[in-house]
């Protein structure tokens, strides 16, 4: 990919220069020969802050391609401050089309959420990760962390799991559940919540995951096992919702609650926009669906 | 029965630079023996217990452990993956401070857990189980379970230590001043408690002291060290009833009493 010579030329295309893309390739390229193995790289310093999904970015910016089509979510949403200034700098360092919608998405960047819309072989969702390694908060030494991970000893994970029932009598770890990826490495899959990660067994669509301050780059390729740990007695759940999406009536998907009054009153919605606004194109109906749909949807139009 | 020994250590030496931490240890562990390295501080006990339960690299000198199949395998050969499986599974190490052999942040029972986890099991029920009846072996009551080591008293965590150790059934335990810094009741019923367990379990251990009460309670074979050097070894009760050695009988001739 060669700098464009359109109105961005004060930046290498996708901003970041061609060195640079050619390190984090490589970085990814070794993340998916050792599936759930995290690669160290040398992430750069972005015009953004830490936290707000540098690693993400990086990836991204070294994978797109002026024909892809970038999709950008934060929490499962489209609309979100974070989700539209990294759609915005994209469309503005890259001049690559973006879009809401998750089918004709070819590269997704995602801050905590899989979309509902089962996601395809040529895809890659890129995830945004705050703290790469799963034993983090249980073993504070990295070099003890690395060593764990090269000796597959992970009964420290299990521990962890072992806390959380006995303290509450179920596994009360909600998000960043962690998983063991085809067998060998296990893998914090950034802080989704833990009823995405069956998404992300055997998935078609290439994921790969990057850590801008911690400086890592993991991926899981299409078709790997990805398996939640858990106990024999204890097997890992998904969260369930006793109530349908109060704006399209979608059952199965991950809902957020939104309070609506100071009085107490809340209603429960799919965290997925674009899932919500598709479904209510469609004629779907929840409870406290207004009589004439006034979603905020088409907010940016594909290009 | 036993032909023999568990553990059989020859020339081990360990130098810092030029400064000599253990020099020159040879001797045999039998199955279900208590061996205690006394001497005083610096005399390089503890540099002997790292390097033999690995935990150092020696600078010179072989110790072979025999495995579960009777095969001697050379430890300093072994690569780290298998070495450190042999810590958690047939070995323990039982610390001085209580704070540096237990995860202080994770409840008791997850503590003596934890080594269950880390060698495949995986049933909560029955990993339970097994904590609740090694904090009662090792008198800890059942309701403080889901307590953190940092609730308990330093005898409590000491004890705690010893079930987490023990929990795998390991055939050698190292002990590194395993009563220091307790008092001396808190002592007492720890001893207490150890010998009956070495007993039951007939576990070959090796307790480093600088208390000779404590090697006379525990051991039956005792290494007299001194600047790195053994000076003196042999039966506990010949070793402190008879002293050789200079260094011994000034070592024995030095206890206060009471």
């Amino acid at each position: 990919m060669t700098a464009q010579s359109t109105d961005i030329a004060t930046y290498n295309f996708a901003y970041l220069d061609e060195q640079t893309k050619r390190m984090i390739r490589r970085a990814i390229l070794k993340g998916i020969a050792i599936p759930g193995y995290q690669v160290p790289f040398a992430s750069r310093e972005m015009p953004m802050p830490y936290g707000w999904g540098t690693g993400g970015v990086q990836v991204t910016a070294s994978i797109i391609g002026p024909d892809d089509v970038l999709k950008v979510i934060d929490q499962g949403a489209d609309d979100t401050t974070n989700a539209v200034s990294i759609r915005a700098f994209f469309k503005k360092v890259a001049n690559v089309a973006v879009t809401t919608d998750t089918a004709t998405a070819s590269i997704i960047q995602t801050r905590h959420r899989i979309p509902e819309h089962p996601l395809t072989a040529g895809q890659v969702l890129v995830y945004q990760v705050p703290i790469p390694e799963p034993l983090r908060f249980l073993e504070p030494r990295e070099t003890e962390t690395r060593k764990m991970h090269a000796l597959e000893e992970y009964g420290l994970m299990h521990v962890k799991l072992y806390e959380d029932i006995a303290k509450h009598g179920r596994i009360a770890t909600t998000y960043a559940y962690p998983v063991k990826v085809e067998g060998r490495y296990v893998m914090d899959p950034s802080p989704t919540p833990k009823f995405d990660n069956p998404k992300m067994h055997r998935s078609p669509a290439l994921q790969l995951f990057g850590a801008g301050r911690e400086k890592r780059i993991y991926a899981v390729p299409p078709f790997t096992d990805v398996v939640s740990l858990d106990f024999e007695d204890h097997p890992f759940e998904v969260q369930t919702f006793d109530q349908p999406c109060a704006l399209c009536a979608a059952e199965n998907v991950y809902l957020d609650e939104v309070i609506l009054d100071d009085h107490g009153g809340h209603m429960f919605v799919c965290s997925d926009t674009d899932y919500c606004e598709k479904r209510r194109e469609e004629g779907h109906r929840g409870h406290l669906a207004p009589e004439t749909d006034l979603a905020p949807g088409n907010m940016e139009p594909v290009q | 029965m036993i032909d023999e020994p568990l553990l059989r250590v020859s020339a081990l030496s360990k130098f810092y630079g030029s400064r000599v931490g253990c020099d020159n240890v040879t001797f045999d562990l039998w199955p279900g023996e208590v061996l205690a390295v006394v001497g005083e501080s610096g005399s390089g006990k503890t540099t002997l217990l790292n390097c033999l339960s690995t935990r150092l690299l020696p600078s010179s000198g072989t110790a072979s452990y025999r495995m579960r199949d009777g095969q001697f395998r050379e430890l300093y050969r072994m690569s780290e993956a298998e070495r450190r499986f042999l810590m958690r599974t047939d070995w323990g190490f039982v610390h001085q401070n209580p704070a540096d052999g237990l995860r202080m942040t994770v409840s008791a029972g997850a503590n003596v857990g934890e080594r269950l986890m880390a060698v495949g099991d995986r049933h909560y029920g029955k990993i339970r189980a097994t904590a609740v009846d090694w904090l009662s072996r090792v008198e800890i009551e059942e309701d403080r379970i889901d307590d953190e080591p940092r609730a308990f008293s330093g005898g409590m965590r000491q004890r705690l230590q010893i079930a987490r150790n023990l929990v795998t059934g390991p055939r050698l335990v190292f002990m590194d001043e395993p009563t220091g810094g307790l008092d001396v009741s808190v002592q007492a019923r720890l001893l207490d408690l150890l010998r009956g367990l070495v007993t039951d379990l007939g576990l070959a251990a090796i307790v480093v002291t600088h208390d000779l009460a404590v090697a006379r309670l525990l051991s039956q074979r005792m290494m007299v060290m001194k600047d790195g050097r053994v000076v003196e070894s042999g039966l506990t009760d010949r070793v402190l009833d008879d002293p050789r050695a200079p260094y011994t009988q000034l070592l024995v001739s030095s206890i206060l009493q009471v």
